[in-house]
């Protein structure tokens, strides 16, 4: 806050003094008069003891901040024993005054904050909240399952122009922002791995090394991470403010289900882009690549192609394009779980995208690390 | 228009005033005068530029041309510090209340105190508090959410944010819509209470014609871009300009002048 934030103090504060035996209050009794400064002014005055006069007649201005802090200096002298009678106050401030005592009576006053929990009572607060979450979110996965086999039974209700705009959002208009991350992480594997094969001058692995980390690792899940922090993100975003709205209610009182409107096109329309996105990923970041092996590793365009159609079978690349309709399935059921977790207002969608984005990733990463331990088991990891 | 003032007592002037979003003009060669304890009302058909005029005079809206001036001050062309000073003497009431859902009642009271002043929390509370009970809320209120309070409560509490600073005038912006019947009549006696006991000046726009009635001493009637008919109620139902005639020659505006006339 800058000095010139603060209400400046006009001239004649409020003030108390002592004149004479009298005791007068003076000056402008207001936001602005300096009233911060009565409590220590009213320890500077010898109160005397027994009853006194307060002389009111002084008081320039008086607004309900001032009235309420007249009334506490009154009760601060009462409380230690005095009778304290005001007089000469002019009848409108009189008027404001007897209003801010009648209403102080009535005022709440802030509750005594609840005892802090323990350590052992907050574990088990955090662990049924979490598990009580985690059923839910079971549940509005069945929601969108039973919704899914509503929609095979009856194929011609589906919202064909939703799914394709969330194509288009979703899909489209991701493609330069994959395009150009996937480039860059194909070029930094390249170039990292590149300088330890070439102490062994085992400079063509290279391909071995791009393709096989790029395609069923990186690019899958780089996409899938953009795709959640990008897509997921304002899934949440936007049925958080419908919620707000009140335009899910709407939907429901027009007979809508959210879930056919709402979900279902999401989660079909990523299902189907994110594999697209994942082959868009992997030749970008394998273009990432080649064009480091060229430069760095004296390795052509052509001896890298040559290579790639020897050592890469068409496993390693549907291994990767595989686990992309997981990955979006769990992004989009993530994002618009918690949509519909919404409460209240504008906060509460900043918190919900925020969980929304960090529970995709989240999710997202562990599925990744599943995969590699089924797929090793049933020995497709070689 | 309006009679010559003592200068002193006009609150609020505008002269020859234009707003404008891109080509279309809201506002034209639009004059008003608001003086000193007296509660305004600003009507006019959906459209006519009633909360445009607002916000430019609350400075959310720069004016393409013309004067505001504020407690004597012009405001167009105003710097930064003398706009957040001049803030402080002007309240506002949202017309959904605009309360920040992320603070409870009290904390939302609190947040003018604590931009404006330096007072200790702990007054900062106590004022918070009071400026609830003035509200006319009940003593639990302050430590509830805004999501959790019914629409009367919610404008009760924007209310009390809004009159935090002490402020001389005061801005609400349709404070009866959506509320029931004995709400709205309910705010209205409110809004009388607190002009008469804090002094305040209030500009409102309003369509509740039980408003105009009970509330205010002059009603400007917007229409054509600018202030077509500036009196108060019963003076500005006998004028002849057809828009005003058409505003307030339905029933339901003859009903609520039938009542407010029984009421006297």
């Amino acid at each position: 806050m800058t000095a010139n934030a603060i209400l400046v103090p006009e001239t004649d504060p409020a003030v108390i003094h002592r004149d004479q035996g009298r005791y007068c209050c003076a000056g402008r009794w207001t936001l602005d008069g300096g009233i911060e400064t009565l409590d220590a002014q009213r320890q500077g005055v010898n109160w005397g003891s027994g009853a006194l006069q307060l002389d009111g007649s002084g008081i320039r201005a008086i607004d309900t901040t001032g009235a309420l802090q007249l009334l506490n200096l009154i009760a601060a002298l009462e409380r230690d024993g005095r009778r304290v009678q005001l007089t000469g106050l002019r009848a409108e401030h009189q008027a404001l005054l007897d209003l801010v005592r009648e209403r102080r009576a009535t005022a709440g006053e802030a509750r005594p904050a609840p005892p802090a929990w323990n350590g052992l009572e907050r574990l088990g607060r955090w662990f049924s909240r979490h598990l009580s979450h985690g059923i839910e979110f079971l549940a509005f996965i069945g929601e969108a399952a039973t919704a899914l086999g509503r929609l095979a039974l009856h194929p011609g209700r589906f919202r064909w122009r939703a799914l394709l705009g969330n194509i288009e959002t979703a899909g489209v208009h991701a493609l330069p922002i994959i395009a150009l991350l996937s480039f860059m992480i194909g070029v930094v594997i390249a170039y990292q791995g590149g300088q330890q094969l070439k102490i062994y001058g085992a400079n063509i692995f290279i391909v071995e090394l791009v393709a096989l980390t790029l395609l069923r690792e990186l690019a899958p899940l780089i996409t899938a991470i953009i795709v959640a922090g990008r897509t997921g993100s304002s899934y949440t975003a936007q049925i958080g403010t419908m919620r707000i709205t009140e335009e899910v209610d709407a939907l429901h009182t027009i007979g809508i289900r959210p879930m056919d409107l709402l979900v279902l096109p999401k989660l079909l329309a990523l299902i189907i882009v994110l594999p697209l996105l994942t082959v868009f990923a992997d030749l970008f970041s394998v273009f990432g690549g080649m064009v480091v092996a060229r430069a760095f590793l004296e390795v052509s365009f052509t001896d890298f192609l040559d290579r790639f159609a020897q050592v890469v079978t068409l496993t390693s690349f549907l291994l990767g394009v595989g686990k992309a309709p997981v990955f979006a399935a769990i992004i989009a059921l993530v994002g618009c779980y918690q949509g519909f977790r919404v409460r209240g207002g504008a906060d509460s969608v900043g918190r919900h995208t925020t969980i929304s984005v960090v529970q995709a990733i989240f999710l997202v990463i562990a599925a990744n690390a599943l995969f590699s331990v089924i797929l090793g088991g049933v020995g497709l990891w070689r | 228009m309006a009679l010559a003032a003592d200068p002193a007592e006009v609150v609020i002037a505008v002269r020859d005033l234009r707003a404008q979003f891109g080509a279309a003009v809201i506002l034209d060669h639009l004059d008003l005068e608001v003086r000193r304890g007296e509660v305004v009302a600003l009507v006019g058909g959906s459209g006519s530029g009633k909360t445009t005029l607002l916000r430019a005079i609350i400075m959310l809206l720069r004016p393409a041309a013309g004067s505001i001036q504020l407690f004597g001050q012009e405001i167009l062309g105003i710097g930064e510090s003398a706009a957040f000073r001049l803030r402080s003497r002007f309240g506002m009431l949202f017309q959904q209340g605009a309360l920040f859902s992320s603070l409870t009642v009290r904390d939302n009271v609190a947040v003018p105190l604590r931009e404006h002043t330096r007072l200790p929390a702990r007054y900062i509370a106590e004022i918070a508090d009071l400026k609830i009970a003035l509200a006319g809320l009940p003593a639990d209120a302050g430590d509830k959410w805004p999501r959790e309070l019914s629409g009367g409560m919610l404008k009760r509490a924007a209310l009390a944010r809004a009159l935090a600073l002490d402020p001389a005038l005061l801005f609400l912006d349709e404070p009866t819509a959506g509320l029931d019947p004995v709400s709205a009549g309910a705010f209205d006696e409110l809004v009388v209470q607190l002009k008469e006991s804090l002094g305040l000046t209030v500009v409102m726009v309003t369509h509740d014609l039980d408003s105009l009635w009970r509330v205010t001493d002059r009603v400007a009637f917007l229409g054509e871009k600018r202030v077509v008919g500036y009196a108060p109620m019963p003076e500005l139902i006998a004028h002849e300009h057809p828009l005003i005639r058409a505003y307030f020659e339905g029933p339901r505006a003859r009903a609520a002048r039938e009542q407010a006339c029984r009421a006297k």
